[in-house]
């Protein structure tokens, strides 16, 4: 009778820690369970990515359709080539959509906004997104503003 | 004179060297023994199960309650230090990412050697000064597979099983700490942190962190006993030794795993 207790004692330990590990991988760290079947490639070069980093969402009206999953230079163009991994229930994106780079809040994180387009053609799996929009560099808008008014004064 | 003084400092030098590297030496062949091989005797299982309660199952209280605690200072230091910049919502994030990554593998293992670690060395300490090892092997039983073996394989189950629980505990007091009780939108604290963690690189990096810690607490913990003066002196010094080296051997090894996994060289 006492081993009972004891074997239920540790039947129960071990379910606790496996229940931990599914806890950690569903609530926590947000692993869903098929992510790779049911996404598509799309990829896109900006000019600057500026703070761009792998993981970061990709929205379209404020909601999430998919993340970055790569980050390289482009050899030809001297660009930043970014692979964006997109839902399958998104697949109707018109070739002519806009990609560009912001950033959450002041100081937040930059993400991916894709602003649709209006052609009828739609995005296949590996196409590339030629419409996109580089992320705001703060020094680069400093030094507009102050090339502006040092014209202006000059005038 | 002088010359002989110094050829004796030389020599006990050389000697404290060779005394580590025997004890390095006893101590693999000793792990070498109790794990490899086939035990002799039946109900293997059964021990198995008996000191994984003792080991695993008794300290699940100490786990859960510091984690919970532990979880919840975070939360609050977090807060206070995140508000200043507009930014609570990263405390969801901040949180979840210092327990898997080092809070939950690092303070477990020390709870762990504290509690578990401790009594594993002063019970086959016991043993050893009864003389019941003896009387194993005359009867023809290994104690190395009989009483080390079980215990060795109940610390490297339990403690990965104990960081997760005290990750999960942990979190779930930070989010009792930060959602409940200091108003952050409960939206932003869960999605920030599923945002940011990771589940190979976060979470898997700490269940290999406290898989590594388990073996070395166990080991050290088993062998001290085995290895101590068969006095009760010696069991005391025995069972110090073991918190001492453990916590020791999981800070310093923490180091270098951190370092590997997350120090991107």
């Amino acid at each position: 009778m006492q081993n009972r207790t004891l074997e239920i004692g540790v039947g129960l330990f071990l379910l606790a820690g496996i229940l931990a590990l599914i806890l950690l991988a569903l609530r926590v760290s947000g692993l869903s369970a098929s992510p790779s079947s049911d996404t598509y490639k799309l990829y896109a070069n900006f000019d600057n990515i500026a703070g761009l980093t792998v993981r970061a969402k990709v929205t379209m009206a404020g909601v999430t359709i998919g993340k970055v999953t790569a980050i390289d230079l482009d050899r030809d163009t001297f660009t930043g080539r970014v692979t964006l991994q997109l839902e399958k229930r998104v697949d109707n994106l018109p070739v002519d959509s806009t990609a560009s780079i912001l950033t959450a809040g002041l100081l937040g994180e930059k993400y991916i906004g894709i602003s649709v387009g209006g052609e009828d053609a739609v995005l296949k799996d590996g196409a590339t997104i030629h419409d996109t929009q580089s992320a705001l560099v703060l020094e680069d808008l400093i030094g507009k503003f102050l090339l502006n008014t040092v014209g202006k004064e000059a005038k | 004179m002088r010359k002989k003084s110094m050829l004796e400092r030389i020599r006990r030098f050389g000697r404290s060297a060779i005394d580590v590297l025997a004890v390095l030496g006893r101590s693999f062949l000793f792990l070498l023994h109790s794990l490899v091989g086939r035990s002799g005797t039946g109900g293997g299982f059964q021990l198995l199960v008996r000191q994984l309660y003792s080991v695993g199952v008794l300290s699940l209280a100490i786990i859960v309650v510091s984690g919970v605690f532990i979880g919840m200072v975070l939360a609050l230091q977090g807060f206070s230090i995140l508000t200043k910049y507009g930014s609570e919502q990263a405390v969801g994030q901040m949180v979840a990412l210092t327990l898997l990554r080092e809070l939950g593998p690092v303070v477990t293992a020390l709870l762990f050697a504290g509690r578990a670690g401790s009594a594993l060395t002063a019970e086959i300490g016991n043993m050893k000064s009864t003389e019941q090892l003896s009387s194993l092997e005359m009867i023809g039983v290994d104690p190395l597979k009989y009483i080390v073996a079980p215990r060795l394989w109940a610390g490297f189950i339990s403690l990965p099983l104990l960081a997760l629980i005290f990750s999960v505990v942990g979190i779930w007091g930070g989010s009792w700490v930060a959602v409940d009780w200091l108003g952050v939108y409960e939206g932003s604290f869960w999605a920030n942190m599923q945002n940011s963690v990771s589940f190979t690189d976060d979470v898997l990096n700490g269940v290999i962190k406290s898989l590594v810690f388990a073996f070395v607490v166990t080991w050290i913990a088993v062998f001290q006993g085995y290895d101590c003066e068969p006095t009760s002196e010696g069991i005391s010094r025995a069972t110090t030794k073991t918190v001492v080296y453990a916590s020791l051997a999981v800070l310093g090894l923490d180091f270098i795993l951190t370092a590997l996994m997350f120090g991107d060289f």
